[in-house]
């Protein structure tokens, strides 16, 4: 039904545009040319703003507004014998057998009263849907009666419509800010709900991480521990090995592009490189555990050294390679952006290519470099899917890359699988470590961006 | 420019130029030089003599190949993707283009300085220093001291910055920075300098400059210079080679092509009829 309403204002919209269009071009063609200030296509345009923008965000805001509404209506209707006394999700619960009801679906024979509270729920939402249609119609016709009469030679319909996209692109990026400012709101009260329980100071520095306590009486569980530390050592020696393998990769990889490659070869390497950034998380995680993990474990056995199963040193070798295309395609950016006359200058005093390389150009690069090289941390450290396969879920406190560790990301998704209550410092504590893992990231986002930027502005 | 008899003199020798030379010992010989960028020819036979211890000027209309052929003597267009280059140049008999010479050493021995100054973004100190760094000219922190004074004097710029040599080199003047670059190149102690329009990116005061340091440094250095002032090639060179169209039309003295040009298309050029 909604897919019809908005599909009438799409209808309506185009009709509105034609309409426009065909007063304008007589308008045009009426006076002489000189004096009307916009082409046809413009009043169209006009005439369809007002038309369609309306109707939708009316439609929009009825639809978000009409399932809410009605479920108060519904609740007051219902005979006081059955809410009185009922606690919040108790009503839910009634509430969602009605409409079950309602929607045909019936697992145990219901009420008479809730039969007739089906009944009257299913006639509200008939009514509202037909009523949402007309009043979108209705104003669908004001707009358009409205709009059509200020079509005129001299109206700038030109103007209008400038105006009618910013405030369009603005609304857009409204959306994005507010979405933003929601979500982190959201993580910082639940984190906060969290440090009422947990001390901040038992979670930044404890060095105990067991998370799972007892959701329920009957369940066997220890009394829990939040002490983050061995998850941040966790993350940070895994972000620490996956940055080995790829910064000197990728740096070298770049310097290879830009300096030494053949056109022919840097044609073949481009691609593959992108190939390699395009392959999802999932995969790089099967990799880990089906290939390296093994793989490390029996050369450990080889030279008679114990590797646990899920080493640190393959979840971070792993998600190395997955930087690998990130950090080479940054530096390739800083390294050509430092100009060609440098370059030239340099050779043409006699220095070979690595001379250069390293004299001139790698330290002219060298901010961007570093810029890319941070941003790749803060991807090594928010990385999730790779982890979560091939890394441990003990939280142990060590920095042996042959051990098994956490990290913040698997902790997280661990906390919030399964059996969940959200108000258990459990689930509550992965607000917090998220919250931890949003501002490092921000802060490694902002440093770095900002060090690529005022490094791009040196040579404009 | 000299007077009316000295032009008259070269007309007698319009049909062999090169005999106002021949005295002069030829530092670069050009034999029928072709350079293509992939399909595209933009040198044609060129052939030339460049006379040690003078100044020659390249002049000719935009895209004529003059800047191509500058990258010729010091393997320059060796960097350019698809840039082929036939036939045969000798840097004091020595084939440049011989499979067993050194680019490396070549362009010690042929220093160059670009139209726009390109100072590394390093200390002025570190910018001069850098050519002797790389070929290992100074033993000691003291004899690179030296080099950098001298270099810098020569290029009449260690009054100016003397106090100042670990600032950034970036941080002078557009007519310093080009004396710093020309200081880079003469601190390697080159036999040769080319410079591609070293002034088209000056003031008139720091042009005037640079062309008296030209004038200065012919004394030691084989100079070849690409320009597309008449007025400048008529006062700093001793030799004007004429481009068109990827051909060398003529070489001959200043003097002589400016007041008396062999060739139509000379004339045309220097009267400003067309380029
Ligand atoms: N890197 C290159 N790739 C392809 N063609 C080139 C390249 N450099 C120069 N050319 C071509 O070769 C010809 C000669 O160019 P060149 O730069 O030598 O001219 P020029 O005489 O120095 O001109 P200008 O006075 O404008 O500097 C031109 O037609 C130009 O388009
Ligand atoms: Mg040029």
């Amino acid at each position: 039904m909604a897919g019809y309403a908005f599909l009438l204002i799409a209808l309506m919209t185009t009709a509105a545009y034609l309409l426009g269009r065909g007063r304008g071009a007589r308008i045009w063609a009426g006076g002489d040319g000189s004096k009307v200030h916009s082409l046809p296509g413009y009043h169209g345009a006009f005439v369809a703003a007002w038309v369609g923008i309306p109707a939708f965000i009316l439609g929009l805001f009825w639809l978000f507004l009409q399932g809410p509404i009605i479920d108060q209506f519904l609740i007051a209707s219902l005979p006081t014998s059955m809410t009185d006394g009922a606690t919040a999700s108790q009503i839910n619960l009634l509430v969602s057998e009605i409409k079950n009801v309602a929607a045909g679906q019936v697992f145990k024979e219901p009420t008479p009263d809730i039969v007739a509270a089906a009944e009257r729920y299913e006639l509200w939402g008939q009514i509202a849907r037909w009523a949402m249609i007309v009043v979108a119609l209705a104003v669908m016709v004001v707009a358009l009666s409205f709009a059509r009469s200020r079509l005129a030679p001299r109206f700038r319909a030109r103007n209008a419509f400038e105006h009618v996209l910013s405030g369009l692109m603005i609304f857009c990026s409204v959306v994005a800010i507010a979405t933003t400012i929601g979500i982190v709101s959201s993580l910082v009260f639940e984190a906060w709900r969290f440090f009422t329980m947990v001390p901040v100071t038992e979670f930044l520095f404890g060095l105990r991480w067991e998370p799972q306590i007892a959701l329920r009486d009957d369940q066997v569980a220890g009394l829990g521990a939040f002490g983050a530390i061995p998850v941040f050592t966790g993350t940070i020696l895994i972000a620490f090995l996956a940055m080995l393998v790829a910064t000197p990769i990728g740096i070298f990889t770049a310097i290879y592009l830009v300096e030494y490659s053949s056109d022919r070869a840097r044609k073949i390497i481009k691609p593959i490189m992108e190939i390699l950034a395009g392959v999802p998380t999932v995969v790089y995680g099967f990799f880990a555990v089906l290939t390296v993990a093994p793989a490390i474990r029996e050369f450990g056995g080889l030279i008679g050294i114990a590797v646990s199963p899920n080493s640190a040193i393959a979840a971070g070798g792993v998600m190395g390679i997955m930087i690998i295309p990130f950090i080479s395609s940054l530096s390739d950016d800083a390294l050509n952006a430092v100009p060609r006359s440098m370059r030239d200058g340099s050779l043409a005093l006699g220095a070979t290519p690595s001379e250069t390389m390293i004299k001139v150009l790698l330290p002219a690069a060298l901010p961007g470099i570093v810029g890319g090289v941070l941003l790749g941390v803060s991807r090594a450290i928010g990385e999730t899917m790779i982890v979560v396969m091939a890394a441990g879920l003990i939280a142990s406190l060590t920095l042996n890359p042959l051990d098994s560790v956490t990290t913040v990301t698997v902790q997280i998704v661990t906390l919030l699988i399964g059996d969940t209550e959200f108000d258990s410092p459990k689930t509550l504590a992965a607000f917090a470590l998220g919250l931890v893992l949003f501002l490092v990231t921000l802060c490694l986002n902002v440093i770095a961006l900002r060090i690529v930027r005022k490094y791009r502005e040196q040579y404009d | 420019m000299n007077d009316a008899s000295m032009s008259a003199e070269m007309t007698a020798n319009l049909s062999k130029s090169l005999d106002f030379d021949q005295a002069a010992k030829p530092k670069v010989v050009a034999k029928d030089v072709n350079v293509f960028y992939g399909e595209k020819q933009a040198l044609f036979d060129v052939s030339i003599d460049i006379v040690e211890k003078s100044v020659t000027a390249f002049i000719g209309p935009s895209g004529c190949g003059k800047s191509t052929f500058l990258r010729c003597i010091n393997r320059m267009n060796d960097t350019i993707e698809g840039c082929v280059v036939k036939g045969g140049i000798s840097l004091d008999g020595d084939d440049i283009y011989a499979p067993s010479l050194d680019v490396v050493e070549l362009r010690a021995r042929v220093g160059m300085v670009f139209q726009k100054p390109n100072p590394f973004p390093k200390s002025i100190y570190e910018n001069v220093s850098y050519g002797p760094r790389i070929h290992g000219l100074a033993r000691g922190k003291t004899e690179l001291d030296e080099i950098v004074e001298s270099s810098l004097k020569r290029a009449g710029l260690w009054e100016e910055v003397k106090d100042r040599l670990n600032e950034p080199g970036t941080g002078l003047s557009g007519g310093q920075q080009q004396r710093l670059c020309i200081a880079r190149a003469i601190a390697v102690s080159p036999e040769v300098i080319l410079m591609d329009e070293p002034c088209s990116a000056l003031d008139p005061i720091a042009t005037a400059r640079i062309e008296e340091l030209i004038d200065e440094l012919r004394a030691n250095f084989t100079i070849i210079i690409v320009t597309h002032s008449m007025q400048q090639a008529a006062r700093v060179s001793q030799r004007t080679a004429f481009f068109h169209l990827g051909i060398l039309v003529e070489l001959g003295a200043t003097e002589q092509i400016f007041t008396n040009p062999s060739d139509k298309r000379t004339q045309d050029y220097i009267t400003g009829r067309f380029g």
